[in-house]
């Protein structure tokens, strides 16, 4: 899976009354209860443990899927375990308008893929579809239904390459 | 074309001629870890640090302040982790008497205007109210900061604020904060440097920059940094071309003016640090729960001002008044000047000194239905448990608890 960059799997539209949710933190992601894990396979299960309406994500999550939001995902705090708890799901991507600044470093130097659709239009997708993201060049597909967003930034796509930080580091 | 700070900051930081949007190495002046998270850095450095895992010992230590002393196993696991690697390597660790990290960094004068510090507190941005760069980072961030003294950044847009005018008396930097919370949300300076200017920055003492720029998070913003005015330079015992300041004629992407003028004490109820009121607005609110400190308003500044309004007085029947001062050298300053006595005899509850309020139940956390005031600067659900918390500055807190609703300072000053 790793170092692909197109990218299939079931769609994970996180939305309330037609909105997609915006300004998930960190604590709806991974809540503080649970920050002295620091196994990451141990992650997976707390998972928007504390996002209303999404509880059950880590149930119901499979691998492959991919993470769908509205604005500023992943505000809050630095815990590395907001991305590491999607990693140990199998959660292949997280996409949204915009993210939070320390969580979009986190996610790059955990070589996590998590993709910028700024204007992203709040009903275009629907809960389950299976979809294509190209990482390389910011683009999310649901068979007809097309949106450009932002591609990986370049600093982004040698991590991801490299399947981390360290790793990267190693190869300069 | 001038430089804006963080620009300028980063450039003397191996940075070179960069811009915004440059992805640059910066090298960082002070690399820190908290218990939280502090056990997954070393935790990398064992996987991935080999033979050498520490660039500069001298830069390099370890803050507790999150859980202190850790009142669960798997906290207490993780600091005693991290104490035996620090013995094994060398590495300081301010241990769970110390305090507040980002504050003691400052205290300890680490970070002095126009130096780097990285840290997993996602509030090390605090760093801005001494024109220095701060961030808070996830663990393989600091990680590699610990074995490489560098940091991958990429340089943001600059936004220009300039606070105008003077606010009303008895308001706080807290309530300056949520004004600009107020006014800016936390899309508008979303990814950006702020910088402040204005006569209250001008003016402003450094515990009162500290809360400003404790709150560039919650906006949003990479980071809210204040050009050192003559009391920051003074407690860092250095002139004006010691520290780092904008070039004059430098181009912001954008340029806001706030008026604060006559600005009265403001609150930000429950769920997000944006949905601000004037305190007035908000005095029917019963209140259970009054939490004094954090990293936001826990200096010796805001307690003193705490104890001060709280002597001859008594927190109201029922309520509770929690109390944390940020840094041991705080506990101190209270102990000595017999400031500690006013709180208690009050009926203040006033623990160690630490992250309290915010984190893992170190001073308690709030029940289902329970209504607390905080001086913090998160309220979102389920940040400090199961109730609605309300964030103010020490005047309003104070006055809540011991009226038992949420009440302004001038009601207060009023009884008396």
């Amino acid at each position: 899976m790793s170092g692909e960059f197109i990218l299939k799997g079931r769609l994970w539209v996180l939305i309330e009354n037609g909105k997609l949710l915006s300004d998930i933190d960190t604590d709806m992601i991974y809540h503080n209860a649970h920050l002295a894990v620091t196994d990451i396979d141990e992650m997976g299960q707390f998972a928007f443990g504390n996002l209303e309406g999404y509880k059950d994500f880590a149930d119901k999550a499979q691998p492959g899927d991919l993470v769908l939001a509205g604005d500023n995902f992943g505000s809050g705090s630095s815990r590395q375990h907001a991305v590491d708890c999607f990693k140990a799901l199998g959660v292949q991507a997280v996409m949204a308008r915009s993210f939070g600044a320390i969580y979009k470093r986190n996610a790059i130097n955990s070589g996590f893929p998590i993709i910028e659709l700024p204007d992203l239009h709040d009903d275009l997708f629907s809960q389950f579809d299976m979809a294509e993201l190209n990482l390389e060049a910011g683009i999310l597909s649901v068979g007809e239904n097309v949106y450009h967003g932002n591609p990986m930034s370049e600093v982004a796509r040698e991590i991801y390459l490299a399947g981390g930080l360290f790793q990267y580091a190693e190869r300069m | 074309m001038g430089r804006t700070l963080i620009e300028k900051i980063m450039s003397s930081h191996g940075g070179g001629n960069c811009h915004p949007g440059d992805v640059v190495w910066i090298d960082i002046d002070n690399r820190t870890a908290r218990d939280f998270a502090g056990a997954s850095v070393v935790g990398n450095l064992e996987k991935y640090g080999g033979d050498f895992p520490i660039a500069d010992r001298s830069k390099t230590f370890f803050t507790f302040d999150c859980n202190v002393p850790a009142n669960t196993i798997p906290y207490a696991n993780n600091q005693q982790r991290i104490r035996n690697y620090a013995r094994k390597n060398d590495l300081k660790v301010y241990d769970v008497d110390a305090g507040i990290g980002s504050h003691v960094v400052i205290e300890e004068k680490y970070a002095k205007p126009g130096t780097t510090t990285v840290g997993t507190d996602s509030h090390l941005n605090i760093m801005g109210s001494v024109g220095a760069f701060g961030q808070g980072m996830g663990d393989v961030d600091i990680a590699y900061a610990f074995k490489t003294g560098k940091v991958w950044f990429e340089i943001p847009e600059s936004i220009k604020v300039t606070l105008e005018g003077m606010p009303a008396e008895g308001t706080e930097a807290k309530d300056v904060a949520l004004a600009m919370l107020r006014r800016f949300s936390n899309h508008e300076l979303l990814g950006r440097s702020v910088e402040i200017y204005g006569p209250w920055v001008e003016n402003a003492s450094l515990e009162d920059c500290v809360t400003l720029s404790s709150l560039a998070t919650e906006m949003g913003a990479i980071i809210a940094l204040i050009p050192p005015n003559e009391k920051v330079l003074d407690f860092f015992g250095i002139r004006r071309h010691e520290a780092v300041y904008a070039d004059s004629d430098t181009d912001y992407l954008e340029e806001y003016s706030l008026d604060i003028k006559g600005l009265e004490p403001l609150i930000a109820a429950p769920p997000s640090p944006t949905n601000v009121y004037p305190v007035s607005e908000k005095t029917d609110v019963k209140v259970d729960g009054v939490f004094v400190g954090s990293c936001t308003n826990g200096t010796y500044q805001d307690l003193k001002y705490a104890a001060e309004l709280l002597r001859g007085r008594k927190v109201a029947p029922g309520v509770m008044l929690k109390v944390v001062p940020a840094t041991r050298a705080t506990w101190a300053k209270l102990l000595e000047e017999g400031l500690l006595k006013d709180m208690f005899d009050a009926g203040a509850i006033v623990s160690n000194a630490g992250c309290g309020g915010c984190a893992s139940g170190q001073i308690g956390m709030t029940g289902e239905g329970e209504v607390q005031i905080s001086t913090s600067n998160r309220n979102f659900k389920g940040k400090q448990g199961r109730g609605n918390t309300y964030l103010a500055g020490i005047g309003t807190a104070v006055a809540s608890a011991v009226f038992g609703r949420i009440a302004s300072i001038r009601e207060l000053k009023e009884v008396r």
